[in-house]
């Protein structure tokens, strides 16, 4: 199926918990959805025989802007119907929280803990979620637009940014 | 009598141990010598990959690529270059397809080589490791001739190449492929029947196919549960529709599908299509063009966004790049495929000994660099 196929199917099943599809010439089409329902989407997503969608092939974070939302972009693939989709939701940045969908895919599992450590953006039901790559004492989240680095960190000097 | 003390003992294998191919930690929970619970903790090479890449402009980014998968510098590097081109419509000159492509193999077969290498270190056959790295070396060569360098290229550039091949690269790289089929059947006389490599690796560690794909996991470690999942096949990007090559899969063919044996004996075959796709490129490779005619003087995607995946040695290399429109990318997010193979240790290596963690995990092939980015 396309992803518009895929996109006029899922709104008329989650109705107005779908905000838009995106499809510019110059990206990927997308389904902005509301961020509480992410984990029902998924589900269905996943679970559907036409849809299948089996492979996370990738989960990642973005900051829009120091003024503006987090977001998450989730890039799913089917194996068996080999065809494609995009979602993306949004937050605030002051209570930033998404249903996790680790029970669905495992690739999810660090892939949220990754977009955790990074913009601090907090997984509900998530089984374990800590810092990946960054110490976990570590103060701020790197990759916010907004992000100013400690003067120092146990003692040792953060080199600035120039 | 008194009963002797008997509990579960957490054991850290790494940071610092051979084995663990780079910078992780290990948390074992071992009950006696057996494993029942594995906690990788990564992070020691974390080197803000993104972080930096948000700050640079677009052609500065590559050698930064380079640096997160050092066995496999030339795939990565082709994989954002394309993900760039994409985002910009750059159509590039068929000499930069096709010499593009026999890097790429070229390099696949040098990360394969290591990979096979160290998987026998890793089981305690330690020659196979000095006859991969001396074919390794010749590859190597070849990379040095064309872009000074011998692990870390910064050659393919966007929109083209760093300089055309000298004269006399053609030539050496069918002298390469003419020696090294005879060279695989090498490998396989010293390692692959081998009886002790079989024991340590044949049914251990079984990935069923449908965890693999639950879990991400992508590649030769994949494809050794037997799906055929092949970037190159299913979506091929670059030339690759050009070539014609096999998508070798994992059969239990001294076990169970999908045991460590098949994911090693994938690699193996694989190595021998990648030489056949080299030969194919070298055949056809067009002696006019200029390398650089595509290269653009301002890299400034338009406004959008794109998610590129790329065949690399690991598996799934993806690039997730936003652009508003500037020379500097406001997101790169790399999807590294030994990040994915390495999370599915813990549901495959719990119940096996703390030497049979070792052999999973030397058959997953995963590069620190790119894991902890």
């Amino acid at each position: 199926m396309t992803e518009a196929e895929i996109y006029s199917g899922l709104s008329a099943r989650f109705g107005e918990k779908l905000l838009s599809f995106q499809d510019e010439e110059t990206s990927n089409p997308a389904a902005m959805v509301e961020a509480g329902a992410v984990a029902e989407i998924m589900t269905y997503l996943k679970g559907s025989e036409d849809l299948a969608f089996d492979q996370l092939m990738c989960l990642s974070g973005y900051d829009a802007g120091p003024e503006l939302k987090l977001g998450v972009i989730y890039h799913l693939y089917s194996t068996s119907l080999d065809h494609y989709f995009t979602i993306k939701t949004e937050v605030d940045r002051e209570s930033p929280e998404i249903p996790s969908v680790a029970a669905l895919w495992a690739t999810a599992d660090w892939h949220e803990r990754e977009v955790y450590d990074m913009y601090g953006v907090s997984f509900k039901n998530h089984p374990d979620l800590k810092r990946i790559l960054l110490e976990d004492d570590w103060e701020g989240f790197p990759l916010r637009k907004d992000y100013v680095a400690a003067e120092t960190y146990r003692g040792m000097k953060i080199a600035k940014e120039k | 009598m008194a009963r002797l003390h008997a509990e579960e003992m957490i054991l850290n294998m790494g940071p610092q141990h051979p084995s663990t191919h780079g910078v992780l930690r290990l948390k074992l929970r071992t009950d006696g010598e057996i494993v029942s619970h594995i906690e990788p903790v990564i992070g020691y090479l974390h080197r803000c990959f993104e972080k930096h890449a948000e700050n640079l402009e677009y052609q500065m980014v590559t050698p930064f690529t380079d640096r997160c998968d050092y066995l496999a510098a030339m795939n990565n590097a082709h994989a954002y270059a394309i993900a760039v081109e994409k985002m910009m419509g750059i159509e590039l000159p068929e000499r930069v397809e096709y010499l593009r492509v026999i890097f790429a193999e070229f390099q696949r077969i040098a990360s394969h080589l290591v990979a096979i290498g160290t998987f026998g270190l890793d089981v305690g056959a330690i020659t196979p490791f000095i006859y991969c790295f001396r074919e390794r070396e010749l590859i190597l060569d070849l990379f040095e001739m064309v872009s000074g360098a011998r692990l870390l290229y910064n050659y393919i550039w966007v929109g083209g190449l760093a300089h055309d091949v000298p004269p006399g690269f053609v030539e050496k790289s069918y002298e390469f492929l003419d020696m090294f089929d005879t060279r695989i059947a090498e490998y396989n006389r010293i390692l692959t029947g081998n009886k002790i490599f079989i024991e340590r690796t044949a049914d251990v560690g079984v990935l069923p196919a449908d965890v693999g794909v639950n879990a991400g996991v992508t590649g030769p470690s994949l494809r050794g549960s037997g799906i055929a999942l092949d970037l190159r096949k299913l979506q091929p990007y670059s030339i690759y529709d050009r070539f014609d090559f096999e998508v070798p899969v994992g059969t239990g063919m001294m076990g169970t599908t999908g045991d460590c044996w098949d994911r090693y004996w994938v690699r193996m075959l694989e190595m021998a299509e990648s030489a056949k796709i080299i030969r194919q490129a070298l055949d056809q490779l067009p002696v006019d063009g200029d390398v650089k005619s595509a290269i653009p003087k301002r890299i400034r995607p338009p406004k959008g966004e794109i998610y590129f995946r790329y065949e690399n040695p690991r598996g799934e290399l993806g690039y997730y790049i936003v652009s508003d429109g500037k020379n500097i990318p406001v997101r790169v997010k790399m999807r590294s495929p030994a990040f994915c193979n390495l999370s599915v240790i813990n549901e495959i290596g719990q119940g096996w000994m703390i030497s049979d963690v070792i052999a999973i995990l030397g058959s997953l092939d995963i590069v620190l660099g790119e894991i902890d980015r």
